[in-house]
């Protein structure tokens, strides 16, 4: 597992803004580096997965703690 | 390639054609078009009818020069497609909307500007309304007439009208 290049904290957020802040953070760090998101929106367990598909980046961890998603997703 | 690594090819486009001004409806035109942007995609909203209201800078009313287009002044307010209750029920909606953290639609607009998604105002409604492009909110895009936003939704995948 690489090192987490950035952490993008979006909790408290609701749809559409995990999406869109994870976007914006994604295009601040370098391809092949991990950015890793945390939400409390339950829509990203969903949501998130289907952009980073869709863009071509590579979710390479999800954890569901409940009511906090940790994602990392590594940089196309 | 942008820097993201996400295709912008002209196919990867998206349209919507933002219709309505009632808040429960420009909530999904700004979801929707932020997270297209997010997607990586050219998105255009373009605004026609109500729609161009959320174009229109706050303290501009529609005056119009004529009895008809004055009339169209009392579509100022905020409304609800369902539940309007005369106006309650947009500030309802609206204080919902914030217990459960969403975001008001001006955020919205102004993510999506931040993102690049282009405001394109109709200009027919603008002639309809009486409204002039100062009367227009700044960072959007030059009035569009049917065939210009038809030529985008032809090079867009993804075309909605809300």
């Amino acid at each position: 597992m690489s090192d987490v290049a950035k952490t993008l904290d979006a909790s408290g957020l609701a749809c559409p803004m995990p999406v869109v802040r994870t976007r914006q953070a994604i295009d601040q760090i370098e391809s092949g580096q991990i950015l890793e998101v945390i939400s409390t929106d339950r829509g990203s367990l969903q949501d998130i997965p289907a952009w980073a598909e869709s863009t071509g980046n590579e979710l390479v961890e999800k954890e569901d703690a409940g009511d906090r998603f940790t994602f990392r997703i590594r940089k196309a | 390639m942008s820097e993201s690594g996400v295709s912008t090819k002209p196919e990867d486009g998206m349209v919507i054609v933002c219709w309505s001004g009632e808040i429960d409806k420009v909530w999904p035109q700004m979801i929707l078009g932020t997270t297209g942007a997010a997607y990586g995609m050219d998105v255009t909203l373009f605004c026609t009818f109500w729609g161009l209201f959320t174009l229109k800078r706050p303290e501009v009313g529609i005056t119009g020069d004529n009895w008809m287009t004055k009339m169209l002044g009392a579509f100022n307010n905020e409304r609800l497609s369902h539940l309007n209750f005369g106006g309650a029920g947009p500030k309802m909606m609206r204080s919902i909307a914030d217990r459960h953290k969403v975001a008001p639609p001006e955020e919205l607009l102004a993510t999506a500007m931040e993102l690049g998604v282009r405001l394109a105002p109709c200009q027919m409604t603008m002639d309809l309304m009486g409204l002039k492009r100062e009367d227009l909110i700044d960072g959007i895009e030059e009035p569009l007439g049917a065939a210009a936003a038809v030529s985008r939704m032809q090079n867009a995948k993804i075309n909605l009208f809300i």
